[in-house]
């Protein structure tokens, strides 16, 4: 289990069956799906999604000259692979700035999913990109997590804005847009407390601070590990915020990475980041035609 | 859920359950192939009867006669270990706030030198629950923190020593070599002593909780599983995979950010919650 086996090798598998039959009939095509199906499955894409994207590529497949072709698991591979980059989105997204500086990025995701950690990473990139981030610690409950922020800060050496544990997040958020303006930064990141989507008190301020500080970015930071609830955290944040897109973490790891696919379809929104590390230089550009291999195995 | 009558819609109803809930296709495809064989010996044929059975089933993957920690010796000593994010750090707190209620001494080890402000954070539990800590500075030799804290454990008559580590991916070789590193310093300064080494597993994860309970398996001896987070939407019905494979069982759950969210493993308790 640890190691799963590719999906081309499965249908592969699935295919030297078949053969010897003379044609490949729509049978065949089925038994290709659930095969399909069960991969997409133990790679985490949620349960309704896959039942959805089933329904589309049997119909292309049957529909298709996959039945006549010789090839037919080959044919059948570049369906569900042109498909789920479809559903991934073609184009790399990549993060907006205002025309008025500073522009605000605000994380958000729920315990644990890497967000104090993207925020320095993040701000390092956007340096190396010309930009002048401020950071701020709007984690007024984890403990040490202001403190945390600031030791990523200065191992950057960029500043982190913070008032200590005892104010409200959203007046926090508020002053430090006061006070990146007064010191030239022309972007503001901020980091917040990680919440689950059912807390409605904690998804409340968080709403509260994107009404004060209008964040040109609300980024949902989501933990590639995720399994079927995925779908339920990314549609519970999406509905309540509005997020722009996604950070998928901890991508370095062996996990498939399913939740990336999950979330894309219930929200909408594209994935903008992926984390590759612990270190503050894992911070990379996603691209969909990656995850799709990643997730099929190939 | 509600069901009319038994047929392969029931099943699939049963079957979506599991895989929604993280169980994993082998694992679902398994269980739901012997709860149809069962259900065709026993001429079963009142559909909740169907569900009862699949219950019961899961519960006897999940259930351990012993699942309480062995902490006898004193000094016992507690690892935990487990992959970024989970809930180590404030798991320890939690544990250390329980076995202090119940009377016992207990001494911390900051293991994660790694992490940025992972020692203040478990300074602050430590402060919280009132029990000591030893730590040293960021970027220090996690193995010489737990040699310090053990002759401390010692020293101070300490009856449980925490130690927390930091989160490490199962891929990452060398990360694992330090684990097995801590564990040879317990080996040779404690010898003798009860330990449990805690797998802490974050409830929302879905497959990839195999392959962490297996490769961490491979560098340390694990007694058990810590399941955090369950106070969400996720099930976490991956335990089920891991107990059926690895015969690891879950021993605590984490409910919660605050100290007294932290429960024994209920297996009946936690498998009506996936029927829920
Ligand atoms: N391996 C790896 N670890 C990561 C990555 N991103 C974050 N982490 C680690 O994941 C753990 C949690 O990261 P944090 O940044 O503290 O997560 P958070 O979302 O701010 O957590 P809370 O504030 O408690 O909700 C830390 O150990 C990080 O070092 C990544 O891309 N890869
Ligand atoms: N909702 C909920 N949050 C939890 C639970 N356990 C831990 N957390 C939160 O999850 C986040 C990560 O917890 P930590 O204890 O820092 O996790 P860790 O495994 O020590 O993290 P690293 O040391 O960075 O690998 C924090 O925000 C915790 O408050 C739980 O049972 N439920
Ligand atoms: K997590
Ligand atoms: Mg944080
Ligand atoms: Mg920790």
């Amino acid at each position: 289990m640890a190691v799963f086996e590719g999906l081309s090798e499965k249908l592969q598998e699935t295919m030297k069956k078949l053969r010897g039959k003379g044609r490949v009939t729509e049978k065949d095509v089925k038994e290709m799906m659930r095969e399909i199906k069960l991969a997409l499955l133990e790679a985490d894409v949620n349960f309704k999604v896959v039942k959805d994207f089933i329904a589309k590529v049997s119909e292309r497949a049957v529909g298709q000259d996959v039945l006549e072709s010789l090839t037919p698991g080959q044919q059948v591979i570049k369906i569900v692979n042109d498909e789920l980059i479809d559903l991934m989105g073609r184009e790399q997204s990549k993060v907006s700035f205002s025309s008025r500086p500073p522009t605000v990025f605000m994380m958000v995701g729920l315990q644990g999913s890497g967000k104090t950690t993207t925020s320095g990473k993040l701000a390092n990139l956007m340096r190396k990109q010309g930009k002048n981030p401020l950071l701020v610690a709007c984690d007024v409950y984890r403990p040490a997590a202001i403190k945390q922020l600031q030791v990523v800060g200065n191992q950057l050496g960029i500043p982190v804005f913070s008032m200590g544990d005892s104010l409200s997040p959203v007046d926090i958020a508020k002053a430090s847009i006061e006070h990146a303006a007064s010191k030239q930064h022309d972007l503001v990141i901020i980091d917040t407390a990680g919440r689950l989507h059912i807390d409605e008190g904690l998804m409340d301020e968080l709403l509260n601070i994107k009404n004060s500080v209008k964040p040109h970015e609300i980024l949902l930071v989501v933990d590639s590990m995720t399994g079927q609830d995925a779908v339920n955290v990314a549609d519970s944040f999406n509905k309540k915020l509005g997020v722009d897109g996604m950070v998928l973490t901890k991508l370095d790891g062996d996990t498939r990475g399913g939740a990336a696919i999950s979330t894309k379809a219930v929200t909408g929104k594209p994935i903008k980041f992926v984390g590759m590390g612990e270190k503050l230089s894992d911070l990379e550009p996603f691209f969909p035609d990656r995850m799709v291999s990643r997730i099929l195995g190939m | 859920v509600s069901f009319g009558k038994i047929d392969d819609e029931l099943f699939d109803q049963l079957e979506e359950i599991l895989i929604t809930s993280d169980v994993g296709m082998d694992t679902t495809m398994r269980i739901i192939e012997d709860l149809k064989e069962k259900v065709r010996e026993r001429k079963i044929i009142d559909p909740m009867k169907v569900k009862e059975l699949l219950k019961e089933e899961l519960t006897e993957i999940l259930s351990e006669e012993n699942a309480d920690l062995d902490l006898s010796s004193s000094p016992a000593v507690i690892i935990v270990i487990g992959v970024n994010g989970v809930g180590k750090t404030t798991s320890i707190g939690k544990i250390a706030g329980l076995l202090k209620e119940g009377g016992r001494k207990v001494l911390l080890a900051a293991g994660d030198t790694f992490r940025a402000a992972a020692i203040d954070q478990l300074e602050i539990w430590s402060n919280r629950v009132g029990v000591d800590i030893i730590k040293h500075t960021e970027g220090a030799d996690p193995a010489a923190v737990v040699y310090d804290a053990i002759q401390s454990a010692k020293a101070r008559r300490a009856d449980v020593l925490i130690c927390d580590t930091a989160g490490r991916l199962h891929t990452k070789k060398n990360l694992m070599e330090e684990l097995k590193k801590i564990s040879r310093i317990i080996d040779k300064e404690l010898p003798g002593a009860s330990r449990e080494t805690l797998l802490v597993l974050d409830a929302t994860t879905g497959q990839n909780a195999v392959s962490q309970a297996k490769v961490f398996s491979e560098s340390a001896k694990i007694s058990g599983i810590v399941l955090t987070k369950l106070d969400g939407t996720a099930k976490g019905g991956i335990v089920i995979t891991i107990k059926s494979e690895l015969k690891i069982p879950v021993k605590l759950i984490g409910v919660g950010e605050k100290l007294e969210d932290l429960q024994k493993f209920n297996a009946s308790e936690f498998v009506e919650a996936l029927f829920a």
